[in-house]
């Protein structure tokens, strides 16, 4: 069995959500499990009232930047983690600190988050290394 | 000369990676064995993509073959 692929979410920006969702796509694509967990800004991006609004991009960019990847039409990120959960096992769920910090409740998050957990929980589907973006 | 004739076509042009290979997924699900799909790609990660997802999933790459400013892939669903 081939390992899970972890990825803890920071950062809510979408050239990075958008990262994070093409890694989560592949993943999944070649047979590997995906244990995604939304921390901070990222978490403020999956709210379902939110996720399809400008979320920016990373400092990085500089104005040229922001003009190339808003040039570059692709799929909206979380249409790109729909169809990763669907030809994939891809769990997404919320930290429950941040949950907690923003004064959210699962109600608030788009459909594609499946549950909250704390740290700990999470690292019971951890079996490698934990990338983190 | 056998020709292969092909079950349904998959047009991923102007689709950015991973959604060629995405298409191909759900279309592979979709389908039944020994249906013969055709995707058009203009996305360069399909080149490596595709033929590392067939390799995995265990179907068959009839061809790849360059068109204009395309890329043709032929694949069998195995199984």
């Amino acid at each position: 069995m081939d390992e899970t692929f972890s990825l803890a979410l920071f950062s809510g920006t979408d050239d990075k959500l958008n990262a994070a969702a093409v890694l989560t796509a592949g993943a999944a694509a070649m047979g590997r499990k995906v244990n995604v967990l939304l921390q901070y800004w990222a978490l403020d991006a999956f709210r379902a009232d939110r996720i399809h609004k400008d979320h920016g991009v990373a400092p990085e960019a500089g104005p040229e930047g922001i003009e190339l990847v808003q040039r570059h039409n692709g799929q909206h990120w979380s249409e790109i983690f729909r169809q990763a959960k669907e030809i994939g096992e891809v769990t997404i769920r919320a930290c429950s600190l941040s949950m907690e910090m923003f004064g959210l409740s699962m109600e608030d998050l788009d459909p594609l988050v499946d549950g909250q957990e704390g740290v700990a929980a999470f690292f019971v589907d951890v079996d490698g290394p934990v990338t983190f973006i | 000369m056998t020709t292969v004739q092909v079950t349904r076509t998959i047009d991923a042009r102007g689709m950015p990676c991973p959604g060629p290979l995405m298409s191909l997924i759900g279309a592979i699900r979709e389908g039944g064995v020994d249906d013969v799909l055709e995707v058009l790609s203009t996305d360069a990660g399909s080149r490596t993509d595709i033929p590392a997802w067939l390799l995995k999933a265990g179907h068959e790459l009839v061809l790849i073959a360059e068109d204009d400013g395309y890329t043709r892939f032929v694949v069998r669903k195995l199984k």
